[in-house]
């Protein structure tokens, strides 16, 4: 019995040989930056989809079994993924993703991060400790993060290393001219006032200078509830918000009541790859953004 | 740096009242404001440096993680456990039966069954940390009044890999699928009548639990468990080796982006020791069973969960059924005190049954804070064979139903109420109409759930 096992245990293990570095990626963004660096010398799998709230996964066996065949975890962190990934890590078996190791790499870790709050205390919701963990928005930390996963890539894979280092620096050397076109086309957002869902696009804000006014939730993780949007709705008389914007995987109801409401546009913003048609890889996610933006404002 | 400029500029000024002046004090003053000058630009000169260095320096720093100094923390409470307490309490408003059980079973003795009206229940206190770079531990004591209950204490393996993981000290078994769960993570205020039956609430013991997981994209885990096996339906027997062992294979994986689903096939063996428990026997008296021998229990379990766009935040469904089959064999020991009962002398019996039971329940959260569930379960009292002892005890057959509604909101992830209604028919010819207003709440670290 016990040979017989060892033999199963043999056979399987050795099932999957191939070289290419898998990568389990917990958000599109990061799956397709790892897929821009690796190009097809990566197998890259992305454990959600811009319609699902990354607050909100749970351990799904699928998860499971993902994260015991890869050799990367590609988080956003900042407790993002607090409600399931430490325990599809800690359950997979697989002791090279593990915090600390190697293969976990916490994408928010190589950023300034926003809104780190100075009072922890879930009477202001469900904050976060490390601060805003909605990073990618802002292009250069795009980069950072970047710069920082490619050298984990070509560390845990050094057979590839060169592939990777000169994937991002294609990469980066096309984001860089993409960043100064849409900071050129997005100048008429500068000092815009907008109103949030959830408040996932403040690095957006800060880098195109715009001027968040409100969120929709009270309170973050909590909905909006109808006596918190006639609050922001009176508000809006002395400070006049142009738009109100949310992600793709948030629910419509309340954005749109109050746009009816104030007269201002609903913005839908793909928020990650595949938030919408155009919004196909991180190039796409930015480009799509700005034009749905530009479009509100006008 | 523009105060300085403002002097310089003063100083000008008054150069230029004195233009009458004389030529040496002219050239004076010229001195004294080239020496300005150059002084000025030096330090600008050596500012400019600085800021250059600091710049090359962020620009290399950009390569290393950016850390987020934590405020005012020492370093040695830095490294406290995460810690979590869980509040529930309850509001029960049912029959008042004295020796509440199921009809038809061994009794399992579910603690607190019978309480009725305003309770604090339970209070839960779970302390979890990475131990090193290999271990991480966990405790979870339940607290009620004058106790204070290891619910469970394990560390877990974080190093071996190729997918095996390792947990000792006490621990929740893997069998089945609630068992796992916590009180507090359930979807009803009760556990299932088949989990009543079989181990009071749920199982657990002290031992270990060896899980591997295959390297495939199906999701497929198998488990083994060697332990005490001191809880129902096995006793405390106080010997060398092992009490009570499990095995189980869970498969799972999604169907499409909306579902996912599991299965699973456990086994669980105990051995009992004496187990004893209130009969009556045919003289209508209450006499003691002890039982003697081993018991085997098979278990089913599914759980398919569905969510739009797979987002179940909004909206989501939970779908799940749990069937166990249970045999047990060995002796019967019947006595009693009471000169009334056929038990007075003791008599000793072959013991065999053979009983099985089921539990399905379905749970729609409609609206982030709102979900309604509603339970059916149904059990088998089977085949009892208490051998001589069927001419002293009463061997019931019955069949215990049970039907579960509920409805609870939560107004974020850290806090629930609920209201549920049942209707019990546990017990042969009791309809029991029951009650329960619940309240969950959860301090502290933010707890992940198991699927």
């Amino acid at each position: 019995m016990n040979k017989l096992f060892a033999t199963l245990l043999l056979t399987l293990a050795a099932l999957p040989a191939q070289a290419d570095l898998k990568v389990f990626a917990t958000v599109p963004e990061w799956a397709a930056l790892a897929r821009e660096i690796g190009g097809d010398k990566v197998q890259v799998y992305a454990a959600t989809t811009a319609f699902q709230d990354p607050h909100r996964i749970e351990a799904k066996p699928s998860l499971l079994a993902q994260a015991r065949q890869a050799n990367l975890v590609v988080a956003a962190g900042a407790d993002l993924e607090i409600g399931w990934l430490p325990l599809v890590l800690r359950d997979s078996g697989n002791a090279a993703i593990q915090p600390a190791q190697p293969g976990y790499f916490e994408a928010s870790a190589w950023v300034n991060r926003l809104e780190v709050p100075t009072v922890l205390d879930r009477a202001h919701g469900d904050v976060h400790a490390a601060g805003n963990p909605h990073v990618h928005l802002d292009p250069r930390n795009v980069l950072k993060v970047g710069e920082a996963l490619t050298a984990r890539m070509a560390e845990l894979d050094p057979a590839q290393a060169a592939t990777y280092r000169s994937g991002f620096k294609t990469f980066a050397g096309k984001w860089q001219v993409a960043m100064a076109r849409w900071e050129k086309e997005a100048a008429p957002l500068r000092g815009i006032g907008v109103l949030v869902h959830h408040r996932s696009f403040v690095y957006l804000e800060s880098w195109l200078g715009m001027r968040e006014l409100g969120a929709l939730e009270p309170k973050p993780g909590i909905e909006p509830s109808s006596g918190h949007l006639t609050s922001l709705l009176a508000r809006q008389q002395a400070t006049p918000a142009k738009m109100v914007l949310r992600a793709a995987y948030q629910q419509d109801g309340p954005s749109q009541w109050i746009a009816g409401k104030a007269g201002i546009p609903a913005v839908l913003l793909p928020y990650t790859v595949g938030g919408t048609l155009e919004a196909k890889d991180l190039f796409g996610l930015f480009d799509d953004t700005l034009q749905r933006l530009l479009k509100a404002a006008r | 740096m523009q105060k300085s400029f403002a002097m310089a500029a003063l100083l000008a000024a008054s150069c230029a009242a004195q233009a009458a002046g004389s030529d040496a004090d002219l050239a004076a003053i010229r001195a004294q404001i080239a020496e300005m000058k150059q002084s000025y630009e030096q330090r600008i000169a050596a500012l400019e440096n600085k800021l250059a260095e600091a710049e090359s320096r962020t620009a290399q720093s950009a390569a290393a993680p950016v850390a987020v100094a934590p405020a005012a923390q020492s370093s040695a409470s830095a490294f406290n456990p995460e810690v979590s307490l869980i509040l529930q309490g309850k509001l029960r408003q049912m029959k008042d039966i004295p020796n509440r059980g199921i009809t038809g079973f061994f009794p399992a003795g579910v603690e607190g069954a019978n309480g009725r009206g305003f309770s604090a229940d339970e209070t839960e206190l779970v302390l979890a940390a990475n131990i090193d770079p290999y271990w991480r531990g966990q405790a979870i004591v339940a607290m009620a009044d004058g106790q204070a209950e290891i619910e469970e204490a394990w560390f877990q393996s974080l190093a071996i890999g190729h997918g095996v993981g390792l947990k000792a000290g006490r621990f929740r078994s893997g069998i089945g699928y609630i068992n796992e769960q916590h009180p507090h993570a359930r979807d009803f205020a009760d556990a299932p009548l088949m989990y009543q039956a079989m181990f009071g609430d749920s199982y657990a013991q002290d031992g270990v639990q060896l899980k591997w997981l295959a390297p495939t994209p199906l999701f497929v885990e198998f488990g083994a468990e060697v332990g005490r096996g001191a809880n129902f339906p096995g006793t405390d027997r106080n010997r060398n080796g092992a009490g009570g062992s499990a095995l189980y294979v869970h498969v799972g994986d999604d169907l499409g982006v909306e579902n996912s689903w599991r299965v699973g096939l456990s086994w669980l063996k105990t051995k009992a020791g004496e187990r004893s428990a209130d009969f009556t026997d045919l003289a209508g008296v209450t006499a003691q069973g002890a039982f003697t021998g081993d018991s085997t229990t098979w278990l089913a379990d599914f759980v398919w969960k569905w969510a739009p766009n797979g987002n179940p935040k909004y909206q989501n469904f939970k779908f799940q059924g749990e069937y166990f089959a249970r045999q047990e064999k060995g002796a019967l020991n019947c006595s009693s005190a009471d000169a009334a009962s056929l038990c007075n002398v003791a008599v000793e019996s072959a013991y065999r049954t053979r009983q099985s039971g089921w539990y399905t329940q379905g749970v729609y959260q409609f609206t982030p804070e709102w979900r309604a569930g509603l339970r059916y379960e149904q059990l088998d009292s089977g085949t009892r064979d208490f051998g001589l002892n069927t001419a002293n005890l009463a061997v019931d057959a019955y069949k215990p139903k049970k039907t579960t509604a509920m409805v609870d909101y939560s107004w974020s992830e850290f806090s629930r109420v609920r209201l549920q209604y049942a209707q019990d028919k546990s017990m042969a010819g009791i309809t029991d109409k029951q009650w329960t207003l619940q309240y969950i709440m959860s301090l502290g670290a933010h707890g992940a759930h198991k699927f």
